[in-house]
């Protein structure tokens, strides 16, 4: 592995190397930021970050359920990430701060800068003694207009996600999906078929909620969708219109209807009463044809809030980092593509990655569809 | 892939733009999931198309796909070379994608602005039979070119086509029905038209599939009569004088049909199979004409038992299905036989309505003036009490019979599955208890997904591998073993993991039979996962010691 020539500073295997998850990594250099089994810790300002086991002082980069725990007894997050922990973690001690504001913890500087992910979603940077890290927690790098634009924040070391880390994974840009799925949901439409789409009730469906915006059509929602906008919306976030699907909603009123639900609501009963309706799935993992099938979808769109390859890729570039630790995806191969293109680069075991987007390949794939 | 065009948005193509065309259809079908939105791509596609790319996509929908046309292996090394990504990048992706056409696709850098003009799959094609001339650097140059101008979906197919590996997810059937809605011949007369032989680089549609021609469809076969699976207990059935037994055969259920003095081979997809097996063309003199019978399509061999046959294991019947042309040596080792158990036409007269009693008596009678060793009689179990048969059953293993077939002698020959009169009474297969000790992700539906699993069981202290199997889990228990492969992994060699041996499943297999190549000794025929045990730990599986003994009982000597 050429890029771990200087491994005589670091009690490390390889640049291709893990470092476990419950080993502690000494460094003689950058020692900032350790590996712990409770998760990211740094030890001069005595706080964790994102992690997954609970600790007395959290950082949460953004309010999914793998970054954001409960059981800490301090959380600190950005302004908008605040009332969705409330939302999903319900009353903790919760400190906010805006982008771009700087806190000292114990000595340590720490700030937050957006990650481009959902709405709230940060990157932490931390500095002391003139050394800088910058955690990512998820990120992509297209601006949706609803999260934030992501900012590139030079540091020394860098650490990133890589949900999506293989060069098949290649998004089109937004504006060119969401016209596809526009377009049908206009041919569902005309075909007298309602059109369920499927996406997270934190992150896509809000940003899928303005895609089709456009159509100025009505949008009905799931339960768990509508608790997440009125969450946005009590927290001063302004969202499109929706209806909220309740029991008692008419079934004509859903005819030909557009409809989003989250991943739990596909192959559940509950889906039923959009009957006839064609079946669209928003996510990453749509890029590939077997997933689509597998999910037994009528539509796939890869629309991600993950970065691709490129985006990857430009995000470790424009830090300037000389070291990469590389977290939860395609970490051994990202990494060692990072390694052999003459960055340092390690992989991470961490318990991310449990994300409603990356499991829901996995997990939400039992769905025979009634037709 | 992205989100497919649907089909009947397209405009019709401009001259020589079918190729797009093609390529929208092949994502459509990939991606429908129900029969039909696959019909409507098919019949969207039948009216817009040009014609010679309708007698193409005819063509390579009815199993006529084109030979490799250039070593699977050269394409990644383009595409290496065009992106510039390290070979163990595109392995790792190719890993995951499950899909060599579709990571190349994806892989290769978004096109321009296609530039040229679009061309018909009926040019690729005529381009690609010119290959056998061209050395390689053509055949690079032209392929790099074309990928570079291309959609992903274009690509995809494109890639397909290139390495043979082209198969979609539509039957012949359906396609015939697609057809149907477009020109004015039925579905069974374009059945019989596309059968046979001919060759679409040179025929035209007009000539496929013209309106004027009449012919009387004298190839077509009757719908299948298909049995349940009996799972309560026999005894239900009521009195055993009303029903007739015959083992269950472990080849393909098939319709021989002699009309007008020419011979048609149906299988049970509808598909016709009269080429694949020369053996019965002698039928085509001994049949009486307007006869059509049912039975199995399996390998026999003459032996001197009270049949004078023996069915040769499905393995031998497997060498020949996927063939068009059959070799010599094929035919030596593998002879088909066909072993008739039902009449369902004589004398051009439609006997499905009359009793079965009736119409085995008919059968019989003609198989008596026959005389070949191509055509044998399903022999009738004779038995005279339930548990009777129930013990003859037990010996189906030891006469290659997968069990034991009911028929109630008064049933009519009916259309498709339907409970009551039919029943099949399987064996049950031999079950192992075994560990998982590797997985690796699988292909097509389950790409990115650890599905394929290599199983072991105890030797001593150590585990032998002994299987592989692929398929008997949800797709939610897929997940879960997934999940697990992914936290447990111990090493890596190349896709393979090797995982800790610790999830126990029942592992079931319909044969066993010795082998040289495999560490155990035993190579099993079609395993499966029956069971995930979870009540069970990886000190509780069955040992090698188990499956040599069920080798000495009930094993074959290796071919």
């Amino acid at each position: 592995m050429p890029a771990a020539n200087d491994n005589s500073d670091y009690e490390m295997q390889t640049s291709a190397g893990e470092v476990g998850n419950a080993q502690t990594v000494k460094f003689s250099g950058y020692t900032l930021i350790t590996f712990t089994d409770a998760g990211l810790y740094c030890p001069a300002g005595g706080f964790y970050i994102d992690p997954w086991k609970p600790v007395d002082k959290a950082i949460i980069t953004h309010a999914h359920s793998d970054h954001a725990r409960p059981g800490n007894k301090y959380y600190l997050c950005h302004t908008l990430t605040k009332p969705l922990l409330q939302a999903r973690l319900g009353n903790n001690n919760y400190e906010a701060v805006e982008w771009n504001e700087p806190l000292n913890i114990n000595g340590v500087k720490v700030s937050l800068h957006p990650a481009g992910h959902i709405i709230g979603s940060s990157q932490v940077r931390i500095e002391y003694n003139n050394e800088v890290w910058v955690v990512s927690g998820d990120y992509k790098v297209e601006d949706d207009g609803i999260s934030g634009a992501f900012e590139p924040v030079k540091c020394n070391v860098f650490i990133t996600e890589s949900t999506f880390g293989l060069p098949v994974y290649n998004w089109l840009p937004q504006q060119e999906i969401y016209d596809n799925i526009c377009n049908w949901i206009t041919h569902n439409k005309q075909h007298n078929q309602a059109s369920l789409l499927i996406a997270y009730s934190l992150g896509k469906a809000q940003r899928l909620i303005k895609a089709i915006e456009p159509l100025h059509e009505k949008i009905w929602v799931h339960g768990a969708i509508y608790n997440m906008h009125q969450a946005l919306i009590a927290a001063g976030v302004t969202q499109p219109g929706v209806d909220y699907i309740t029991p008692a909603t008419p079934k004509g009123d859903l005819k030909n209807a557009i409809i989003i639900a989250p991943p739990g609501a596909e192959g559940s009963p509950w889906i039923k009463r959009f009957l006839p309706y064609e079946l669209g799935v928003c996510s990453g993992w749509m890029q590939v044809r077997g997933n689509v099938r597998r999910r037994n979808v009528d539509a796939g769109f890869a629309l991600s809030d993950h970065a691709d390859w490129k985006g990857l890729l430009q995000a470790v570039k424009a830090t300037g980092a000389e070291k990469v630790y590389v977290t939860h995806g395609f970490q051994s191969a990202f990494s060692r593509y990072l390694a052999e293109s003459g960055t340092w680069s390690a992989e991470v075991k961490t318990e991310y990655g449990s994300d409603e987007e990356e499991t829901a390949a996995a997990v939400e794939i039992n769905t025979q569809k009634g037709s | 892939m992205q989100p497919q065009e649907n089909i009947n948005l397209l405009p019709a193509p401009p001259d020589g733009s079918g190729f797009f065309l093609f390529a929208s259809l092949v994502a459509a079908l990939g991606t429908s999931t129900k029969t039909n939105d696959k019909l409507s791509a098919l019949a969207g596609y039948f009216q817009k198309a040009p014609d010679p790319d309708k007698v193409w996509v005819i063509a390579l929908f009815s199993g006529r796909r084109p030979k490799r046309i250039i070593n699977a292996s050269l394409l990644p090394l383009w595409c290496i070379e065009v992106t510039g990504h390290p070979a163990w990048l595109f392995e790792e992706s190719y890993h995951t994608v499950g899909d060599l056409a579709e990571t190349i696709a994806l892989l290769l850098p978004v096109a321009e602005v296609p530039a040229g003009e679009k061309k018909s799959l009926a040019w690729y094609m005529q381009q690609f039979a010119a290959f056998e001339k061209q050395d390689e650097a053509a055949k690079r140059s032209f392929i790099i070119t074309a990928w570079l101008q291309m959609t992903m979906d274009e690509r995809f197919v494109f890639n397909k086509l290139l390495t043979g590996g082209f198969r979609i997810g539509v039957s012949q059937k359906l396609m015939v029905n697609a057809l149907a809605k477009s020109v004015s011949l039925s579905a069974s007369v374009i059945a019989h038209r596309i059968s046979g032989k001919w060759d679409p680089s040179t025929i035209t549609f007009s000539e496929l599939l013209s309106e004027h021609v009449q012919t009387a469809d004298i190839s077509k076969p009757y719908p299948f009569y298909l049995a349940y699976a009996l799972e309560d207990d026999v005894t239900a059935l009521g009195d055993t004088i009303e029903w007739q037994a015959e083992w269950k055969w472990d080849g393909i259920r098939g319709q021989i049909i002699q009309r007008s003095n020419e011979l048609f081979v149906w299988s049970r997809g509808e598909e016709l199979m009269t080429e694949k097996f020369p053996e019965y063309n002698i039928l085509q003199q001994l049949l009486p004409a307007g006869t059509v019978v049912d039975g199995e399509i399996i390998c026999v061999e003459a032996a001197a038992n009270e049949w004078g046959f023996k069915p040769l294991p499905f393995a031998f019947l497997q060498t020949r299905i996927g063939r068009k042309n059959v070799t010599k040596k094929q035919l030596q080792e593998a002879p088909a036989g066909f072993i008739a158990y039902d009449l369902l036409e004589y004398n051009y007269e439609d006997l499905r309505e009359k009793p079965l009693w009736q119409r085995r008596q008919k059968l019989e009678e003609i198989y008596a003036q026959l005389n070949t060793p191509v055509l044998r009689l399903s022999p009738v179990i004779s038995h005279s009490t339930w548990d009777e048969l129930i013990e003859l059953r037990r010996k189906s293993r030891g006469l290659s019979a997968e069990g034991v077939m009911l028929k109630r002698k008064s049933s009519a020959y009916q259309v498709g599955r339907k409970v009551g009169d039919w029943w099949k009474w399987k064996i049950d297969p031999f079950t192992i208890d075994a560990v998982m000790v590797y997985a690796q992700k699988g292909h097509g539906r389950r790409s990115n997904l650890y599905t394929d699993y290599t199983f072991a069981v105890r030797d001593g202290d150590k585990l032998v591998s002994f299987t592989k199997a692929y398929s008997g889990l949800t797709d939610k228990e897929f997940a879960q073993v997934d999940s697990f492969v992914k936290r447990n992994a111990l090493e890596k060699f190349g896709p393979v993991r090797t995982v800790k041996p610790e999830l126990v499943f029942e592992i079931a297999f319909e044969g066993i039979a010795a082998s040289s190549r495999h560490k155990s000794g035993v190579a099993l025929r079609f395993p499966r996962i029956s069971r995930w045990r979870r009540d069970k730990t990886a000190d509780e599986i069955n040992t090698l010691e188990d499956l040599k003994k069920m080798l000495a009982l009930y094993g074959s000597k290796e071919r």
